[in-house]
């Protein structure tokens, strides 16, 4: 015991002391804020005050035109607007729509917001149609009457009896967000443990360090060290992305006076708002599933990514056996799109069943709401798959690690499950 | 067999349909220097991680210390395989405190001897140092200090002397002495005949998966000896007779072999009143020919 403790301990230490850990763990929590402050930003910053000089010989479209809270429009005459179109400097305006008959264009001295030629666009738009319904003999205020919008509140009736309101949208963020993390952390601990083996083999230092403990310690003490660098990057992605985007929320306060119109009312409401949004979804559940589902598909995946690293000499050797390995940890990954819009079907009961694709496609399940017993009896299953794989990579593993030069087939590696001691 | 270090019976491995040993058996004496000898793919890489166990023996019994092998045994054991390596990208001191303290060691202890060890190797400013900064020499003698390092009661090397020049190979072949006069086994495998002759004690020729020779050097020299002898004479050509017969000449070096039944004396007589000698030597054969001969007949 206190060997393979020695060996986490490498493993770790030397792992979480790289650079390349260090970068990511800092500009994971960075681009994640980044793409949720980013859009907000651009909303926001487009919502200034402009004004919009209009031009056009004969007077139709403009004088139709209306201001809205943050366009104003200002008809001007031909020859203000020829000139304009020279030297935009000095005036006030932020863009000259030119039009001429049924063509517009709009000038500016800058790259023209998407806000704002959309919002002009939509409004010329509207203005033909109704000019379009009336040449029809359409009444407009018999359309507005006709035309209808609802809205559906799904509710779910849980075993006890209770309806709760079903938040699909919540469901499908959270769901796809921590299907795409495992398949992600999967992936990534999964070939560390791999190229872990080969740099063992390559550097010649396994035969050394088998003399002191048996292979199956070196090679669980290296999944374990690994698993262990996975959950302290995932736990510092959490706090460092809660930090940052704290701090990023007050800076961007301060910074743009639009958003410090924003008052705590307004949070409140945002805040209020999430919670309902979220309220039928246990996240507790969902958090622990989520530890369970990484670790448990990690300890899976991981022995079968070691005995693939012993197999080998060199990394470039590893395709033919990594491909049956991943390949249904992509199907799982093609698969979350189809099974959030049906996460109670039949692929998706089964997906989350067979344990090679259940760590991905249960997380995805999971926001749905699964069944208690499902849960149960994928988890088991998972279990027992990982002890299975654990069990047959190890001894693949113990011959693999001490051969060099030859290359490994299929047919080789059962016979190597055969061999004993 | 109580002064025996090692003992291993009737060892049998089998990989698939292929033996690796074949009932293999051999005696280590306590404090010997043991030469496992044989050639490529004989075996003897399968006997060193059995008695690593590293890998267990299909049957056959493994005596340590006069106990039954087992797993407490890693701590008394030392093993420096000839592939062999360090962790590139680490550094030097934390990595042989690492391996000494996987060999059982406490921290403390570890640190003790190691920096004992690099001291007296001269290598003590390369702790800090990467060990893809190091030469391949460097990294051959931090080997070395880790396999010694946990004071083992037997040591095994596979091929110790490769990768270092002539100056450090007599330096790790004094320290491998010195090691062997503190009492501490050795068992020696090397492809080099000669180095077996003036380290070795005792050897063990495996040849396709079999020993085919086992015991101390002199006696296996005795028993290949045959009655050959060399005989320098100052000028004149020697004649065979009833006494001998003549195995090769060269100028006036002549190889001889006994006739059956009669002794070295009755043959010198026969010549020394013909020719005059310079020298009458029997010819003790050297392991390389020992090696040789008994793969060749095996």
């Amino acid at each position: 015991m206190r060997k393979i403790w020695l060996i986490i301990k490498r493993e770790y230490l030397v792992r979480v002391r790289k650079k390349s850990f260090i970068v990511m763990t800092l500009v994971g929590p960075l681009l994640m804020v980044a793409l949720m402050i980013v859009p907000v930003y651009l909303a926001n910053e487009s919502q200034e005050e402009r004004m919009i000089a209009i031009s056009e010989e004969v007077l139709g479209f403009s004088k139709q035109l209306e201001d809205t809270e943050y366009l104003h429009f200002t008809i001007i005459p031909e020859v203000e607007a020829e000139q304009l179109k020279t030297d935009f400097s000095e005036s006030p305006y932020y863009a000259l729509l030119h039009i001429v008959e049924d063509s517009f264009t709009l000038y500016s001295n800058q790259q023209i917001s998407l806000t704002v030629s959309s919002a002009i666009e939509n409004q010329l738009e509207q203005i033909i149609e109704r000019k379009k319904l009336k040449a029809l003999g359409i009444d407009l205020q018999l359309l507005e009457e006709v035309s209808t919008s609802i809205n559906i509140t799904t509710k779910i009736i849980s075993e006890d009896g209770n309806s709760v309101q079903s938040q699909t949208k919540a469901s499908m963020g959270i769901g796809f967000f921590s299907g795409i993390l495992i398949y992600m952390f999967i992936f990534m601990y999964g070939t560390m443990v791999m190229r872990g083996v080969i740099e063992e083999k390559t550097s010649r230092i396994v035969e050394v360090i088998i003399s002191s403990v048996k292979p199956f310690q070196l090679m669980m003490g290296k999944i374990l060290g690994v698993a262990l660098v996975g959950l302290t990057q995932f736990v510092l992605w959490i706090l460092l992305t809660i930090i940052i985007s704290t701090i990023a929320e007050f800076a961007f306060l301060d910074m743009s006076s639009m958003t410090a119109d924003m008052s705590d009312q307004d949070q409140s409401l945002i805040l209020a708002k999430i919670s309902t949004l979220t309220g039928g979804i246990n996240l507790m559940q969902i958090f622990a599933s989520f530890i369970f589902y990484f670790l448990a598909g990690y300890l899976m995946y991981s022995s079968l990514f070691a005995a693939v690293g012993s197999a080998v000499d060199a990394e470039e050797d590893t395709q033919q056996f990594i491909l049956p390995i991943t390949l249904p940890l992509i199907l799982s990954f093609i698969l979350i799109q189809p099974i959030m819009e049906n996460p109670d079907g039949t692929l998706a009961f089964w997906m989350s069943m067979i344990p090679f694709t259940s760590p991905v496609i249960m997380m995805v399940r999971l926001p749905f709401g699964v069944a208690n017993w499902e849960i149960a009896l994928s988890m088991c299953i998972l279990i027992a798959s990982f002890v299975f794989t654990t069990w047959l990579a190890a001894k693949i593993y113990r011959v693999g690690i001490l051969m060099y030069g030859k290359k490994a087939t299929y047919k080789e590696l059962l016979k190597w499950i055969s061999y004993k001691g | 067999m109580k002064d025996s270090i090692f003992i291993a019976k009737d060892i049998v491995k089998q990989y698939g349909n292929y033996t690796a040993l074949n009932k293999v058996s051999i005696t280590v004496p306590k404090g010997s220097i043991y030469g496992l000898l044989g050639p490529n793919g004989a075996g003897k890489t399968t006997l060193m991680r059995i008695i690593n166990q590293i890998i267990a023996p299909d049957s056959g019994s493994l005596l340590f210390d006069g106990e039954l092998l087992q797993n407490h045994h890693i701590a008394d054991i030392g093993y420096l395989p000839e592939e062999r390596g360090l962790y590139k990208k680490m550094k030097v001191g934390e990595q042989a405190l690492y391996l000494a303290q996987l060999k059982g060691m406490s921290y403390a202890e570890a640190l003790v001897k190691l920096k004992f060890w690099f001291t007296k190797l001269d290598i003590l400013d390369w702790w800090n140092k990467k060990v893809e900064e190091l030469s391949k020499g460097m990294a051959q003698k931090i080997q070395f200090v880790v396999s010694v390092i946990h004071e083992p009661k037997l040591l095994i090397f596979d091929e110790p002397f490769s990768g270092f020049d002539p100056i450090n190979a007599a330096i790790i072949r004094q320290e491998i002495l010195e090691l062997s006069e503190k009492g501490t086994t050795i068992i020696f495998s090397t492809h080099r005949m000669e180095s077996v002759e003036e380290i070795c004690d005792h050897i063990a020729l495996i040849n396709k998966s079999e020993t085919i020779l086992e015991g101390p050097i002199e006696e296996i020299k005795k028993q290949f000896t045959n009655n050959s002898y060399e005989v320098i004479t100052a000028n004149k050509k020697l004649c065979e007779n009833d006494y001998f017969s003549i195995i090769s000449a060269k100028d006036t070096t002549f190889r001889i072999l006994l006739k059956e039944g009669k002794t070295h004396k009755e043959a010198l007589q026969s010549i020394i009143n013909e020719v005059e000698i310079i020298s009458f030597k029997k010819e003790t054969p050297t392991m390389e020919e020992i090696f040789i001969k008994a793969v060749n007949n095996a």
